[in-house]
């Protein structure tokens, strides 16, 4: 692969980073109500708020207030939260990698059972099962899934209880942080309990974030199959006397694979907005969750933090995306 | 193929059909809204509060006890405006966009894209929520946000049709006889760029309308007492361990009219663009 391609690709994302930050930074400014006067409360005295604003750099100028941001974040240093007053990179950080938990799983489970539904609906098109799994699919992508984690939350956990309804262990159960990713420590540590008890945590948060990628990965898995299961090597593979399960795994879904890399690659932006719903819903302590609180608190430092990690997830996911396609399918011209 | 050919298509195909049957059945309910509900939405009454279904309330009552079927119904008339308008927000700017890009090339063209590029880094639902703070999070914000986070997706569409359309005979004919830049883009490259557009536009009601309601439901959107479907949910959140009755029904109602646009916006792409049939 191109080593200029790549350079390239990044030198564009580094510019589209540097530019999000500029509108992130002089958006967070538009917002109505004093940061300061949030904090102090409205019965603040005026000595109080004046300094309060200039330890929060408040009264610069705001080329420099972004000057100052800038070469801080160019040290890896995000500011501190006017909330907690701490560290904004490390509050990210660890509720992060709770959003890459449930979106790990939620992808698992969309890739797992999108494929499987896309490719067996090609197989046997326009049978019972095909109509059905495209009903459901078509369902998905409509499916607001804020009310859909509200409506498991009431079978699951109210009406049969058999799943909790939010957070990520029960209280009281504690599993050392190693990895971060709960049901990973927990396999760590050895402890068997905790394990169960974090998938437990997991599955309605994840079902409920798979839906729409599900939906998207099985209508896509479909149509890429059924146009490759026309092909001659297709037919080819099938004459020379290969199972049918060979034919269809090894020579079909291989080459049906290019689109639905590219839809699994589109998912996991999906799967970050989601999970601003998602975490809200089930109390799940991510980084979805933490951006609304802290843009509700106008903690300016946090919301940027939280933005420009975001941003620069979209920007590796689409660039990883492009790569993985060049990769796939040696006959895409780079430079296109 | 002329427009009543067009039309005998749309009615064949059963995703269309079936699409449009929904939506004719929302819009009806929205525009006869106040002579279909047997209640006020907004009037609270205190004595029937979270009542379950029943003939006198088939969808129950809420936390004020105000009837929820009356609700739903004064809710579909906001929900099909917040799909109208916010698309018109995003099409016609995205539109224009994605002309002056795919036309004009050059700087012109890197500017344009690399600024849609920059909205698109955020994920949609955050960049919405993030304008609706900003503006102050009510109705008439709400569909200016969702209608911005879209931009970049019209002006993406219709900048690729318009690269493919300047290199066709017939456009670049009226300019080696004299065509104004503004004469060829509006006679003759827009023209051909609307399928496309309308298709997206379909399915990027559905989206408008999830979108809003999200933002509704995280308190960003419509705010009390109107009886937007996502502002309804977020209430019946709080009582879903008593009364699930509250956000049930919204909720459906936020599904089927998204189903509803969906279903006609594959059926119209069939239609419109038979290269694209889904098999």
């Amino acid at each position: 692969m191109p080593l200029g391609y790549i350079a390239k690709r990044l030198l564009q994302l580094v510019a589209i980073l540097f530019g999000v930050s500029v509108v992130v930074f002089l958006m967070l400014r538009m917002i109505p109500g004093d940061p300061a006067q949030l904090l102090l409360g409205e019965f603040a005295n005026p000595e109080e708020l004046a300094r309060l604003r200039t330890q929060l750099g408040l009264d610069r100028s705001l080329p420099l207030q972004y000057g100052i941001y800038l070469q801080n974040l160019l040290q890896g240093d995000l500011g501190n939260s006017i909330r907690t007053n701490t560290p904004v990179a490390a509050e990210i950080w660890g509720r992060l990698l709770a959003t890459l938990e449930l979106s790990l799983a939620a992808m698992f489970i969309s890739t797992l059972v999108g494929v499987g539904a896309g490719v067996v609906s090609a197989v046997r098109p326009h049978s019972a099962w095909d109509y059905g799994a495209m009903f459901f699919a078509l369902v998905g992508v409509s499916m607001p899934i804020f009310w859909l984690g509200l409506m498991l939350i009431y079978l699951f956990a109210v009406k049969y209880p058999v799943l909790p309804m939010m957070g990520r262990l029960p209280m009281g159960l504690e599993v050392p942080a190693v990895t971060g990713l709960v049901m990973v420590d927990a396999l760590l540590a050895g402890q068997p309990v905790a394990l169960w008890e974090a998938g437990r945590h997991l599955l309605l948060p994840a079902l409920t974030l798979a839906t729409i990628p599900m939906a998207v990965v099985a209508r896509i898995t479909r149509s890429a199959m059924l146009e490759v299961l026309n092909k001659d090597y297709v037919r080819t593979a099938r004459a020379k006397g290969l199972s049918e399960a060979a034919v269809i795994l090894r020579h079909a879904l291989r080459n049906a694979f290019l689109p639905v890399v590219t839809v699994l690659g589109l998912n996991l932006g999906l799967l970050l907005g989601g999970a601003v719903l998602t975490e809200t819903i089930f109390s799940w302590p991510g980084l979805g969750r933490y951006v609304v609180d802290s843009l509700m608190g106008r903690d300016y430092a946090a919301v940027q933090g939280c933005i420009l990690v975001f941003a620069a997830m979209m920007a590796v996911i689409n660039l990883a995306v492009d790569l993985i396609y060049v990769l796939l399918d040696p006959r895409i011209r780079v430079n296109e | 193929m002329s427009r009543w050919e067009g039309l005998q298509d749309l009615m064949r195909n059963w995703s269309a059909a079936a699409g449009m049957a929904i939506i004719a059945a929302i819009l009806v309910v929205a525009l006869a809204g106040p002579l279909l509900t047997p209640h006020d939405p907004l009037v609270p009454a205190p004595l029937d509060r979270l009542q379950g279904p029943s003939s006198a309330h088939p969808f129950g009552t809420d936390s004020l006890g105000r009837d929820i079927l009356s609700r739903v119904i004064g809710g579909a008339r906001i929900s099909i405006l917040i799909g109208v308008i916010s698309v018109t927000i995003s099409l016609l700017p995205g539109t224009l966009l994605g002309l002056l890009a795919g036309y004009f090339g050059r700087w012109i063209d890197s500017l344009i894209m690399r600024c849609m590029d920059m909205l698109l880094a955020f994920p949609a639902i955050l960049l919405a929520i993030f304008i609706t703070a900003v503006l102050e999070p009510n109705l008439t914000n709400t569909m200016i946000a969702v209608g911005i986070v879209y931009i970049p997706h019209y002006a993406r569409i219709v900048r690729a049709s318009v690269l493919s359309l300047k290199q066709q005979l017939f456009v670049q004919a009226v300019g080696h006889l004299g065509g104004s830049h503004t004469r060829i883009l509006w006679r003759h490259v827009l023209p051909n760029c609307i399928p496309p557009i309308i298709v997206y536009a379909t399915l990027g009601m559905g989206t408008a309308v999830l979108q809003a309601a999200a933002l509704g439901f995280l308190g960003l959107g419509a705010q009390p007492p109107s009886p937007e479907w996502g502002a309804m949910l977020s209430e019946g959140r709080q009582y879903i361990q008593i009364a699930p009755h509250v956000a049930a029904f919204p909720g459906a109602a936020i599904l089927l009219l998204v189903l509803g646009f969906n279903l006609f916006g594959d059926g119209l792409r069939d239609v419109l663009d038979p290269s694209l049939r889904s098999q």
